[in-house]
């Protein structure tokens, strides 16, 4: 029952939300890389989309298991963050923070937020069904297809809200990552003892990757880089 | 140098308390924190007031009694000091000082200042013991114990469980508290045999305690009068994983 044991306790909860966090690390790099090959061309990128939908039962599997890992990682904050508040019933008049980073105080929200963002690009991308200019397709937006992944991602960041709205949500998931990422690793103990313990490389160049990745491809078309 | 205190002043635990100002008139730079305060209420008696609450005994950093919030950074702008090593040449003349309790749920205020930190004593006696009696001392060095180990369970062990690790978490978490008191036995050969179910046993207490959790922004290590390594935590929470896989424990269980 060492589950139990880890559900019950405020150690165990973290170590869950470690764990969940970095499964989703990996899947955002990945997601990331994916996402690049739209520099090569519409045969490129649509191809590879074609083959993630070829892989039928294992996509789902994949789906799933994202699905299950957020869902526990936002159980877990929500129970985190009930404790917090239960912690410090009152509170003090000055409060001045020292050394923790505007990541770590932003987690929270942040997390939010990412939320919001990822359950509007599910209905952008996925399915279609927030697609703006659908009832008015033009030249520079055409209809969203299911096949057609490389039309898709140019008609949709010619809207400037859109646009705007994946680049500030990319600054947040770049916090979120560099500190979800160092102290996820922290959390679960995997850390040998270090003179400057919150000196984060690895965690760092992660965020800066994953965001310049995710970043490029919108900022890209928008400014017609990729047509 | 003269300067504007204000004090939060609770008569007693059930009391609304408030900031009530003060002004600290021809205080010298040499003296300490705590001192200028025994003057605010040498003052403060003669003329027929409440003196201000605050713990203290050691005045030399080493006994845990002292801490306060001064200007919302525990234990105030020295780093690596309790209170009662702080200066007041550490201030400027004019400047307003806001001295708050520790705030916490499992630390209730007993009055002015004075907090209650027998939370902290029910984590101890949890599991910060070794069970065993380990007889007179031995000669040295007839438990051999490899030098990092030694000096890192003696960098665990300076904690003197003064709480300014909950106070200055914005979690209100006790992680670095208990994790430098399960790492100080947990690295000794002594300390072996129970080094895992004493790590189950402390967080237990420790969550029992109502407690933040653990989310790393590493106000602690700052706040820290021994500066204290985050890197315990981290240790703590691997034993407490090791034990939870290894060796379940009902909650609360004192039963091995
Ligand atoms: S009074 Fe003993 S540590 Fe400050």
């Amino acid at each position: 029952m060492w589950l139990l044991t880890l559900y019950r306790s405020t150690v165990g909860k973290k170590a869950i939300m470690a764990v969940t966090g970095l499964l989703l690390v990996v899947f955002v790099i990945g997601h990331m890389a994916g996402n690049l090959q739209v520099f090569v061309g519409a045969a490129r990128m649509n191809g590879y989309a074609a083959f993630l939908k070829s892989t039928g039962e294992l996509l789902w599997v994949v789906r799933l298991g994202l699905l299950a890992a957020v869902l526990l990682h936002i159980l877990m904050a929500l129970q985190l963050t009930r404790i917090k508040a239960a912690a410090r019933p009152v509170d003090y008049q000055k409060r001045q923070p020292q050394v923790s980073t505007v990541a770590s105080r932003t987690m929270r929200w942040g997390g939010v937020l990412l939320l919001v963002f990822i359950v509007f690009h599910l209905l952008h991308f996925t399915t279609g069904t927030i697609f703006p200019w659908a009832s008015a397709p033009d030249a520079l937006h055409p209809e969203f297809s299911h096949t057609d992944v490389y039309g898709n991602v140019m008609s949709a960041f010619h809207t400037p809200w859109v646009v705007l709205f994946y680049v500030v949500a990319m600054l947040f998931l770049l916090l979120h990552l560099f500190h979800g990422a160092w102290s996820s690793v922290r959390t679960l103990g995997l850390t040998t003892p270090s003179r400057q313990p919150m000196k984060r490389h690895v965690a760092t160049v992660v965020a800066l990757v994953v965001w310049l990745g995710f970043t490029a491809v919108p900022v890209a078309v928008f400014f017609g880089v990729i047509r | 140098m003269n300067m504007k205190l204000r004090v939060w002043r609770q008569s007693s635990p059930d009391a609304k308390g408030a900031l009530k100002e003060y002004a600290a008139t021809d205080v010298s730079p040499d003296m300490s924190f705590l001192e200028m305060l025994d003057e605010l209420n040498e003052r403060l008696m003669e003329q027929g007031e409440v003196a201000i609450a605050f713990d203290h005994d050691c005045r030399e950093g080493i006994c845990g009694s002292c801490g306060v919030m001064i200007n919302g950074v525990a234990h105030g702008p020295m780093k690596g000091t309790a209170t009662c090593q702080l200066h007041m040449r550490s201030f400027k003349d004019g400047d307003t000082i806001v001295i708050e309790p520790w705030r916490a749920a499992a630390f209730p205020v007993v009055k002015d200042l004075v907090v209650n930190r027998g939370a902290f004593d029910r984590i101890i006696q949890a599991g910060g013991y070794v069970s065993v009696a380990t007889g007179a001392a031995k000669d040295a060095n007839s438990i051999p114990v490899p030098k990092e180990d030694s000096d890192a369970a003696m960098d665990a062990a300076a904690c003197i469980g003064c709480g300014a690790c909950v106070a200055a978490c914005p979690n209100g978490s006790a992680s670095l508290f208990t994790a430098a008191k399960v790492s100080h036995l947990g690295l000794l050969p002594q300390g072996q045999p129970e080094r895992y179910r004493r790590a189950l046993k402390m967080v237990a207490q420790m969550d029992l305690e109502s407690f933040g959790g653990c989310t790393l922004f590493g106000e602690c290590m700052e706040a820290c009068p021994k500066e204290i390594s985050i890197d315990f935590i981290s240790r703590m929470n691997r034993d407490f994983l090791v034990g939870a896989a290894t060796a379940p424990m009902e909650r609360g269980g004192g039963e091995d």
